[in-house]
């Protein structure tokens, strides 16, 4: 492991990881939390696919089909994509700008049990009487009390704790990029997946924000009562669409922006390259940041809003196609003229730019307001954002798994098993959803358990199934090759097993808990490669070699999470009919329990503890 | 896309979305339009894949070049040129999107109107559709657009039906007070106004053959116009997840003739189908079964006593009413399916009837799995006997 060399190696391996404020051991926590998350919404991928490979299919209901059909997409955005971002965010960030840690450790431990716990709350509805059946929009009326079942209270609470701790890890983010950069790494010599992190962490500020606030409503709806979402009372269920989509299209951005940093990493470090248009790609980026905010509307283009409106969002829904395709020909100019190597992780990132483009263009497509109508809820729309969040986000994340492994684990992934998963996925993506553009034309409704016989939707639903499969098939190489690789692959001892071009890659592998032994003074863009080409192939030190502070480990993290996990689950047993204890004993309980620890971590006093210069120097002469 | 695609359908993109018009069932798929709204739809969404073409194959190139020609050859330890960008083609690839956008913009937001057009109020609101139809340019629409206002019927309101979307049915007001479930009727080559709103959740009208879809969404009332060329059977769905049995809320639109419309509407203002037997001119409503006259009247009448005594009667109406608690049932020998899914044989009907909850999960009506044979003959005859279409046609 990548710490192996901690300090305090008296407490036993699972305190170690349960008590870690490592943002390195954080990182393979969110891995591990986000890749189970997404093999299980995957699973149920397979399930629909399952159910809809032939007309009239009865292999899961109308109300199973539902609730997988809305924990398959809760749990990708909130619980898998988001988590496995977080993951890359924590452990390359620090390392890509030269710091210690994040700016604030405590609170990034804070973040993912938050996270956590939330996530486990949506997840144990399944033994209370049914999953979530509501869309992963859960539209109201649908979704309130009147309609929608128990599950809806887990959805509420559990997403809201989750965006608790998603929000808390965004700030802390924006904090550490803004503060804790080393000496010389200004703001435009920030690797883009840097850039890309902070304008995500940003976008989760403003955007997870409405989302809690929407979310509270519901739940005051649905638990206490209240009629913002009724219309028999003076309500308005409008008024939750527009609220979500205020949230929800800007997390289409705080997901794929990440991914488009990674690629923006990789593609340089194996065309050997630097990034064409540096500058270019940080303000398209920022320029989609602000137009994300500005679209929600075209989620609603049907809802009757009017033609005004709608010609409105319409427009600047597809101004965002400009700065998008400014990105897809930066990349496209960085592997121009390169040396390109084609590894597993290169093939993820450079298959990316056209499968992203064939996503983009049917954006621009579903932006025109009056052919919206005939897309919009169709197969036509599951098609396009598919090919946003499979062929880009998840190709990107991909892509990441194979760059940084090595720095994570210290060792790569089997090159052999990682390009059959590879055109596995890749071609099983294409299978799976291309045809789903015209299964949306010729009539398939999105979210439909079945369809009748002889409308012509067999052979298209049973390609889409088989493609399905493949993807599924290649999930699995991937999970082999993870092990496999575990046991059989070489060590990796050299620094930068990639010959890349970010600080990251200058640090020791593995890297030792403080990371830089002395913080680095950046010269350029790329300071790693300036390094090598200008230098001598080492980072100069900013400061002398001395003491480092660390901070110590601490519990009270996930005790936070927990107890706001008691709470939830309290607030959603008053909804219950019989209830084994009364519900206050449990909310009282969970508030004790998070405000208790909050209270402990107030009043007692923790100044970390410094590793002597002796041992960073015994460290550093091991690993190097 | 038959007449009015004009140049458009000489390149090879418009003939692979003619043969794609063949995938899908006729009357169901967006890509075979009966209507001018749908002909509208499909003629720019061949538009912006033209525009959007042109993109994808500019990447395409630019990628496959890049991924051919500059691999690393073996033994090359050379670094390439560290570029750092241009100015001139960043500024290309700026602008020249814009155009292509705003090419689309332009039919995005005359469409946008088009569609969002208010019921006229009364005649002479032809001349303002006509000075749009102007403007249409690559719309391709003009043609039916045109007909359809000269065709409209002179001096008379348009039809407005008032839509009513519920878990898992659709209601069906017509302005002559009677009442239509789950099949609505149209006159064809006029626009009919929808006005549409839902009882529970919300759902979504969409008729792809005919046109485009929007909400329906309980506490608002949306409105939206469709319009189709051809008398047919146009299948229409729920597009909105509306609860477990979302998938099974299909609706049908039937296309007639304007005078053959207009027939049917007078039968069914008139109420009689319910009365199976009774004669057009009679015109009083019907509202016992005391007209046993004919033969088979008699099974027919047996049958109303049961659906009364059985309770049916207090969600279905069947005297041309409708209530929003079930679907008028007073045309349903008329109906294409039992439940928009079922075939109308008497054994699906009588199979719905005892286990309505097992067909469309979740929805509203209570089963009757132990109903005597007797009563269940009756309902199911007396009810595959009512029909309007039977009666104006004699």
């Amino acid at each position: 492991m990548a710490t192996a060399t901690a300090t305090n190696t008296n407490k036993s391996v699972l305190w170690d990881w349960l008590t870690t404020v490592d943002h390195k051991k954080l990182a393979v926590l969110y891995l591990i939390a986000g890749a189970l998350f997404f093999l299980k919404a995957g699973l149920m991928a397979i399930f629909m696919r399952i159910q809809l490979m032939s007309a009239e299919n009865t292999f899961l209901s109308g109300q199973t089909f539902n609730e997988f059909v809305t924990m398959h997409g809760t749990i990708m955005l909130f619980l898998a994509v988001t988590p496995l971002i977080f993951a890359f965010m924590n452990f390359v960030i620090p390392l890509q700008i030269g710091a210690r840690d994040v700016a604030f450790p405590f609170v990034n431990a804070l973040g993912f049990w938050i996270f956590f716990f939330g996530g486990l709350l949506v997840s144990v509805s399944w033994f209370f009487g049914g999953a979530p059946d509501a869309g992963w929009t859960a539209y109201v009326p649908l979704s309130s009390g009147e309609y929608g079942d128990l599950g809806l209270d887990f959805y509420v609470l559990g997403l809201q704790i989750s965006g608790l701790g998603t929000l808390v890890s965004a700030i802390n983010f924006i904090v550490t990029i803004i503060n804790m950069r080393a000496p010389g790494m200004t703001m435009m010599r920030l690797p883009l997946f840097c850039w890309t992190g902070l304008v995500t962490s940003i976008l989760i500020v403003f955007a997870f924000t409405p989302l809690a606030a929407g979310l509270a409503l519901l739940m005051l709806d649905r638990i206490f009562g209240a009629q913002y979402f009724n219309p028999g009372s003076g309500g308005n269920p409008v008024l939750w669409q527009h609220i979500f989509w205020i949230f929800g299209h800007p997390e289409v951005y705080i997901l794929v922006l990440p991914a488009f940093g990674i690629i923006s990493e990789v593609i340089p470090a194996f065309s050997k390259k630097r990034l064409f248009g540096y500058t270019a790609m940080v303000f398209a980026t920022l320029i989609i940041a602000f137009l994300s905010f500005m679209v929600w509307v075209h989620h609603m283009f049907t809802v009757g809003i009017g033609p005004i409106t709608n010609s409105v969002f319409a427009i600047a829904t597809m101004a965002i196609g400009v700065p998008t395709g400014i990105k897809i020909f930066n990349w496209l100019f960085t592997m121009w003229g390169g040396k390109i190597i084609f590894n597993t992780a290169m093939l993820c990132a450079s298959s990316f730019v056209p499968t992203f483009v064939l996503g983009g263009v049917t954006g621009v497509m579903l932006a025109m307001v009056p052919v919206d109508y005939l897309y919009h809820d169709t197969y036509f729309v599951v098609a396009h954002f598919h090919y946003i969040v499979v062929g880009g986000i998840a190709l990107g994340l991909l892509a990441g798994t194979f760059y940084w492994y090595p720095k994570m684990f210290g060792h790569k992934l089997n090159e052999k098993l990682g390009q059959l998963m590879f055109w596995m996925f890749y071609v099983g993506f294409h299978l799976t959803f291309f045809i789903q553009h015209i299964l949306g034309l010729i009539g398939m409704p999105r979210r439909v358990f079945t369809y009748l016989d002889g409308q012509g939707m067999e052979t298209m639903n049973l390609v889409s199934s088989i493609g399905a499969f493949m993807m599924g098939a290649a999930i699995i190489v991937l999970l082999i090759n993870v092990v496999y690789s575990a046991y059989t692959s070489k060590r990796v001892t050299v620094r930068d097993p990639w010959d890349a071009r970010t600080l990251e890659w200058a640090t020791t592998t593995p890297v030792p808990e403080y990371n830089f032994a002395q913080t680095p003074q950046v010269r350029s863009l790329d300071p790693w490669f300036y390094e090598k080409v200008h230098g001598d192939g080492t980072m100069k030190p900013a400061e002398p070699m001395d003491e480092i502070h660390m901070p110590n480990g601490s519990i009270l993290p996930l005790t936070i999470g927990l107890g706001l996990f008691v709470w939830g689950f309290g607030m959603i047993m008053m909804q219950m009919e019989n209830p084994l204890i009364p519900e206050w004993i449990v909310i009282g309980a969970g508030v004790i329990i998070t405000f208790g620890s909050m209270l402990l971590h107030s009043i007692h006093e923790d100044h970390g503890y410094h590793i002597p210069l002796d041992k960073i120097k015994k460290i550093e002469k091991e690993v190097s | 896309m038959k007449r009015h695609l004009g140049l458009l359908r000489l390149l090879p993109l418009t003939a692979v979305f003619m043969l794609l018009a063949g995938c899908g069932e006729e009357r169901l798929s967006a890509l075979d339009p009966y209507g001018p709204q749908a002909e509208w739809i499909l003629d720019n969404m061949i538009l912006s894949l033209y525009v959007m073409a042109l993109v994808v194959i500019v990447v395409f190139v630019l990628y496959f070049i890049a991924v051919f020609k500059f691999r690393k050859k073996p033994g090359d330890e050379e670094l390439p040129k560290q570029v750092e960008g241009s100015k001139a083609l960043e500024l290309t690839w700026t602008i020249i999107p814009v155009i292509l956008l705003a090419i689309l913009a332009v039919p995005t937001i005359w469409g946008t109107y088009y569609m969002a057009e208010e019921v006229p109020e009364a005649a002479g609101s032809s001349g303002e559709e006509s000075g749009d139809e102007e403007q249409s340019g690559e719309g391709g629409d003009s043609g039916n657009g045109e007909s359809s206002s000269e065709e409209s019927p002179q001096g008379e309101d348009a039809l407005v039906i008032d839509v009513t979307g519920h878990q898992f049915w659709w209601q069906f007001d017509y302005p002559d007070g009677f009442s239509a479930g789950n099949e609505v009727y149209i006159p064809t080559n006029e626009k009919v106004w929808f006005n549409l709103t839902a009882s529970d959740v919300i759902h979504s009208f969409w008729v792809p053959a005919l046109g485009g879809k929007i909400d329906t969404i309980p506490g608002v009332e949306n409105t939206m116009w469709l319009e189709a060329n051809e008398p047919g059977v146009y299948k229409g769905k729920c597009a909105e997840l509306c609860g477990p049995s979302h998938a099974l809320m299909d609706f049908k639109v039937i296309a007639m003739e304007p005078e053959e419309y207009e027939a049917w509407e007078a039968e069914m203002a008139s109420g009689n189908a319910s009365g199976g037997q009774s004669s057009e001119e009679s015109g009083s409503e019907q509202e016992t079964s005391d007209n046993d006259s004919g033969e088979g009247a008699s099974a027919a009448s047996n049958g109303r006593q049961a659906f009364e005594d059985q309770g049916c009667i207090t969600c279905h109406a069947v005297d041309g009413q409708g209530t929003g608690q079930g679907p008028t049932l007073s045309n349903f020998g008329d109906r294409e399916k039992i439940a928009n899914i079922l075939e109308p044989t008497d054994e699906n009907l009588e199979d719905w009837i005892r286990h309505p909850g097992d067909i469309k999960q979740g929805n509203n009506m209570p089963a009757f799995p132990d109903m005597n044979d007797e009563d269940m003959n009756a309902i199911v005859q007396y009810l595959q006997s009512l029909s309007a279409e039977e009666n104006m046609n004699q």
